[in-house]
């Protein structure tokens, strides 16, 4: 009965501490910035890695999206004659919800897994150690770049998925389903107002934040608990980085639209 | 405190989480002169020399350098220690994006403001003394395991420290290598009056370069002094980590049995 408790309290302990060590992270993230090194040229490489490379991905995923959203929002509109309302249906979806979401969850799975994979390869090699031994600051030299990167491309991303899918879904519902095409855009050009382009803004930046913050924390911490560094560590950091990363996407994806709508 | 001991060490106890893997540790770093820490894996050593370079948080009034308390260093005293300080580690901790080159001047970058070109050229000036000039553009991936480690020791060097730490400079290399890496560290003993911390497991390298030797084992200290000292040290354990010697083993039937199955694992 003693050792169920002190084993409950053991694990208690340890959440609180993990939470408070995640929690001095991002402020140690952002106190990055104003202190040297300041890597200019890194954080435009970041930039390019998570934000110009995923452009073919992120670019796919929107155009079957919108694709997908013509065919299910024809077959659901048609039912009360409404069809002519497709582009309004397709663009608040995307701008509103799937534009800010799925281009997070894409850059988790491509950028995320490796911010948190690269860190952790340094923690197990001591290449943080060394960093920390010359005096150099290791969060202001590798994860409040990649931070910054991160809050750059993400919205921007978020913005190029809203039109690649809102693109995929006219040329479905025009060229295959016979919407109208004026029709189309002028349901949309109705609808969207900036309200809502300010909700998916708010949202991709929540979740460029939280990307950047859960992977880089999990790969900078790789193997520390147990005091064992090795591959093992790493597979576990990234995995878990990426799981908990999407989770956190999308709860904080409820929490912003209760609040925002 | 006593003129001529840089780093005092005094009752160091530590951790991981509950288990104890330092036990009343008691020794002196002296200045200009080369300090070796030897024993066998697992005896503590590593956990002692992150202690030492401030990896590793120590409690008040057990690490003293130069006057100071380790212990009670704030953050800024912590970097202005760190300024003074080189470290080289096990595998050389190199970044595996850049080259040798850029490798080495990283403290350089970072903390100075010298133009690029007379980078360069002390970059090159570390990189031979190490004997890795041809290798300038080279990236850790493309060079042996020696070679990186050589590369290590030059960043360690390039702001020409107070103390040089080293750990495990001769493992995994040639005699010859390592013999010249012996050879590195005595002459910046000499000529730079540097103090150098080693930690190692070879005894030969050790008894080469050692002004001052400890031995450990299971997280305590079983000898401390000069090398002639510890040669004639009667510590049990002391000898057998001397002479090489396995762990003994009776020839008998149930001691061979206890060999097979005993121990933890199921």
């Amino acid at each position: 009965m003693v050792s169920l408790i002190q084993s409950f309290g053991a694990y208690a302990l340890r959440q609180v501490f993990s939470a408070g060590r995640m929690g001095l992270f991002f402020f140690y993230a952002v106190r990055g910035i104003f202190l040297p090194p300041r890597k200019f040229w890194f954080t435009v490489k970041q930039i390019q890695f998570i934000g110009s490379k995923s452009l073919v991905v992120i670019g796919f995923t929107a155009a079957f999206t919108g694709m997908v959203l013509a065919l299910q929002g024809y077959h659901t509109l048609s039912k009360f004659g409404a069809e002519g309302w497709l582009g309004s249906a397709i663009a608040l979806s995307l701008i509103r919800e799937l534009g800010p979401v799925l281009s997070a969850l894409m850059v988790t799975g491509r950028a995320g897994s490796a911010m948190a994979a690269e860190i952790g390869i340094m923690r197990i090699e001591e290449q943080i150690d060394a960093l920390e031994c010359m005096a150099i600051d290791p969060f202001s030299y590798l994860v409040t770049p990649r931070f910054i990167a991160s809050i750059i491309a993400l919205p921007l991303l978020t913005a190029f998925n809203d039109v690649i899918g809102i693109l995929g879904g006219y040329v479905i519902g025009t060229g295959l389903l016979g919407v109208n095409a004026g029709a189309f855009w002028d349901g949309l050009t109705s609808s969207v107002d900036w309200n809502d382009l300010y909700m998916g803004f708010v949202k991709s930046a929540c979740f460029s934040v939280l990307i950047a913050w859960v992977c880089t924390y999990k790969g900078f911490y790789a193997g520390v608990e147990e005091d064992h560094y090795g591959p093992e560590q790493v597979g576990r950091a990234t995995t878990e980085a990426v799981v908990i990363s999407s989770i956190a996407v999308l709860i904080s994806d409820y929490m912003i639209t209760s609040i925002m709508l | 405190m006593s003129t001529g001991n840089l780093i005092e060490i005094r009752g160091l106890d530590s951790f991981y989480n509950s288990r104890q893997v330092l036990f009343d540790i008691n020794f002196a770093i002296p200045k200009h002169q080369i300090t070796v820490i030897m024993g066998v894996s697992g005896s503590g050593k590593t956990t002692l020399f992150r202690h030492l370079i401030g990896l590793k948080k120590t409690g008040p009034n057990k690490i003293v350098v130069d006057g100071e308390d380790m212990g009670s260093f704030s953050e800024t005293g912590l970097i202005k220690y760190r300024r003074r300080i080189g470290v080289m580690f096990q595998g050389g901790a190199l970044f595996n994006s850049m080259t040798l080159a850029e490798n080495i001047a990283i403290p350089l970058k970072v903390h100075t403001r010298l133009a690029e070109e007379t980078i360069r050229i002390m970059t090159v000036m570390k990189l031979n003394l190490v004997g890795l000039a041809d290798f300038c553009d080279y990236v850790p991936s493309q060079i042996s395991g020696g070679m990186k480690k050589r590369a290590g020791l030059a960043r360690a060097l390039i702001m020409d420290p107070e103390i040089l730490f080293v750990d495990e400079p001769s493992s995994g290399l040639d005699p010859i290598t390592a013999a010249g890496l012996d050879r590195l560290i005595l002459e910046l003993r000499k000529t730079l009056g540097m103090t150098a911390v080693v930690v190692t497991h070879e005894l030969e390298s050790a008894f080469e370069i050692a002004d001052r030797m400890v031995v450990m084992d299971q997280g305590k200290i079983i000898a401390v002094g000069s090398p002639e000292e510890i040669r004639n040290s009667t510590d049990a354990r002391a000898r057998q980590f001397l002479n090489r010697e396995a762990d003994p083993h009776s020839g008998d039937l149930d001691s061979y049995y206890q060999r097979l199955f005993g121990g933890n694992c199921r």
